[in-house]
């Protein structure tokens, strides 16, 4: 199976769904002819034309809510936030008029958009342009978040986002843009809300998203190697909808928990999961649900800082050490 | 018409010889005047049931600004659009919908055209190309453009009307929009209903310069017109309208206009204007009596036609009451429809997982 990166992934999913449906259209800053800020859209623009790959100004609220109103005609935009963190500045058209539009109107109106782009820290670009928003977008119910780990997650992932009727949030990581993955080659599409246990194990669960699965499957390799310890991998890929049953049956298999994500602990991912694993999995714990998030406070800049902000492996093993105690 | 008797200037700047107005036929023109009337009653009639604790949350009356909607939705064809702001009514009317529907819909019915989901300030009946009915100040005016953009998209002779209100003016999302449109060179035309109040602020107190010639800072065309007159509303968007839907030129337009009632019916209207500006706009500009004036001296009505218009808009705004009434509220169970597509087409759900939570 051939390697292909999760930047690659993400374009071959663009451009299978550009020539499936000429309804999709690509747009968002720099998509078309600067071939994209982090190149993922890179020769879109010579293979499907200025119609279909569409060049905006730096304006989000504008082509956001623009995008929101095509797409409520049948239009199916994918817009491209450079990054993540901009989409406070289309917040109203984002979590206001996609999420409620289809409600408002008592089910007259749906909005087949998806908005990706990337969203995470760890790229010494402060505060501002780290954000992680997907616990906050996933709290709008309206709305579907999904949060690839792997190229392989990406582009199926992707291309079911882009034929789903409900607007679809969809949130890359610039630190994986460059990691090689396998991917095949023929058509796949990876349903949304459907978790991956990306490694098998029998000690503990950690549960991540995003690059935090990647953190995780290194930190369970030398878990394995290092301690005897067998951790199992649970990758949600997607946060909402979120695939409860697969949690669940690797809490009922393994019995201690970690949670780790990039975001911040206050009201994250984490928080909801380890309600819902006490509430439906109580007795099978034998230990508390344990989490890592980012250290609570804005994304610091300084470079070595900001790596200790961040999850990474060491403070998994070392949780997941604590945790077996 | 008891509120309505006194004499007005009618329609003394010929607007009725413009070419679009001397196309109307007799039976369009009493179609017009009896749809700016139902509009006045259906506010009326919603507002006594405000009053008498039928309807929560907010009510934006239209009173005295339906020659704006009427006038503009009427120069519409099948391939054209409307989305407006919060202050919806008269355009949800304008555009066709069932006064039952909406006066179910502002009780909070199952019966409303939103299922009661949406309330006074979300009227949406995509059938009729009318896109809402929205909450946020200037929210609405993105998307507008990107119905536009669709209908460009496609290859569609067909235009889009994104109406706010002059209080919207000043917000982000409309000059980012206009940037866009213009740009775009997107099938849209932006109408200012300037009721002269964002709220309790006057324009001279909110609005730097001129609210249409804003457009001159993206090269757009832009116009201004009266909008007490419909024949006047008419003669002057009938231009800008065919020029978007013709050649996919956008334009902004404001309409001047007057709001009897206060910003909503939360307004105690007592801060901000004298009681005698109000009467005067009554007196002098009422959109109902001008035209009303106009139909009469052209003999298209007379006063014996004209009751009997009002007497039946009257007897539609009760009976949608007494059907907004009689409707059952929404069950529990339909708080979650309506959120997701997939949720409520699940033979066409290819997502799995949970989608709501506890």
């Amino acid at each position: 199976m051939p390697l292909l990166s999760y930047r690659e992934a993400i374009r071959h999913a663009l451009a299978e769904e550009l020539q499936r449906d000429p309804n999709v259209v690509v747009m968002g800053e720099e998509v078309g002819q600067f071939n994209g800020a982090y190149k993922v859209t890179e020769g879109l623009l010579e293979k499907f034309g200025p119609k279909r790959i569409v060049d905006t100004p730096i304006s989000e609220a504008g082509f956001v809510g623009l995008g929101i109103g095509a797409s409520m005609l049948g239009i199916r935009p994918v817009i491209e936030l450079m990054f993540w963190s901009f989409y406070a500045v289309a917040f109203d058209q984002i979590l206001n008029n996609a999420a409620n539009i289809r409600y408002m109107s008592g089910g007259q109106i749906h909005c087949p958009l998806v908005i990706r782009g990337p969203g995470n820290g760890g790229t010494n670009v402060g505060a501002t342009h780290s954000h992680t928003p997907e616990a906050i977008c996933a709290s709008h119910p309206g709305v579907k978040v999904v949060c690839p780990a792997t190229a392989y997650d990406a582009k199926g992932l992707l291309k079911s986002a882009i034929r789903d009727n409900d607007p679809v949030l969809f949130m890359e990581n610039t630190l994986l843009y460059g990691e090689k993955w396998e991917v095949p080659t023929e058509e796949y599409l990876i349903p949304l809300g459907l978790a991956d246990v990306k490694r098998p194990g029998t000690d503990l669960t950690i549960i991540a998203h995003g690059r935090a699965v990647v953190s995780s499957l290194a930190a369970a390799h030398t878990l394995e190697q290092d301690h005897g310890i067998s951790a199992e991998v649970v990758d949600l890929r997607s946060i909402r909808p979120l695939d409860e049953e697969t949690v669940l049956a690797s809490v009922r298999k393994t019995h201690r928990v970690l949670l780790v994500e990039e975001g911040k602990p206050f009201c994250g991912v984490g928080a909801q999961l380890a309600f819902m694993i006490q509430e439906a999995a109580f007795d099978d714990l034998d230990a508390p649900i344990r989490r890592i998030n980012s250290i609570d406070a804005p994304a610091i800049y300084s470079p070595p800082l900001e790596a200790q902000q961040l999850p990474d492996a060491g403070k998994i093993i070392q949780a997941a050490i604590e945790l077996l105690r | 018409m008891a509120d309505d008797n006194t004499s007005t200037s009618s329609t003394a700047k010929g607007y009725s010889n413009s070419p679009v107005n001397e196309a109307l036929s007799a039976e369009e023109k009493t179609r017009l005047f009896r749809t700016m009337l139902l509009i006045r009653r259906f506010e009326e009639r919603s507002l006594r049931a405000y009053q008498a604790k039928k309807i929560g949350g907010f009510l934006h009356l239209y009173n005295g600004q339906e020659a704006v909607a009427v006038g503009c939705c009427s120069l519409l064809g099948d391939n054209d659009h409307v989305i407006t702001a919060y202050r919806d009514h008269g355009h949800a009317i304008a555009m066709g919908m069932d006064i039952k529907a909406l006066m179910a819909e502002l009780y909070g019915k199952a019966t409303g055209c939103s299922k009661g989901k949406g309330g006074s300030m979300h009227f949406f009946d995509p059938a009729r190309n009318f896109w809402g009915g929205h909450g946020i100040v200037g929210g609405q005016v993105p998307l507008g453009a990107g119905i536009a953009y669709a209908l460009k998209y496609r290859g569609i002779a067909g235009a889009c009307l994104a109406f706010m209100g002059d209080g919207a003016v000043n917000q982000g999302s409309v000059h980012e929009t206009y940037n866009l449109a213009a740009l775009w060179q997107l099938p849209v035309v932006f109408v200012i209903e300037n009721n002269g109040y964002s709220m309790g602020t006057s324009q001279a107190r909110s609005s730097a310069g001129e609210l249409s010639k804003r457009a001159e800072g993206y090269d757009m065309d832009w116009g201004i017109c009266g909008g007490h007159d419909i024949y006047e509303v008419r003669a002057c968007m009938a231009k800008f309208v065919a020029q978007a839907r013709d050649r996919s030129k956008p334009a902004i337009v404001e309409i001047d206009t007057y709001r009897y009632r206060g910003h909503s019916v939360a307004d105690p209207d007592n801060t901000y204007r004298t009681k005698a500006e109000v009467e005067e706009y009554r007196r002098s500009k009422d959109p109902i009596q001008i035209f009303r004036n106009a139909l009469l001296a052209e003999g298209v009505l007379d006063e014996i036609g004209a009751t009997a218009i009002d007497a039946a808009v009257r007897a539609e705004a009760e009976a949608a009451a007494e059907f907004a009434e009689a409707s059952p509220f929404p069950a529990v169970a339909d708080i979650t429809k309506d959120v997701y597509w997939e949720e409520d087409n699940p033979s066409e759900k290819q997502s799995r997982g949970r989608i709501f939570f506890g």
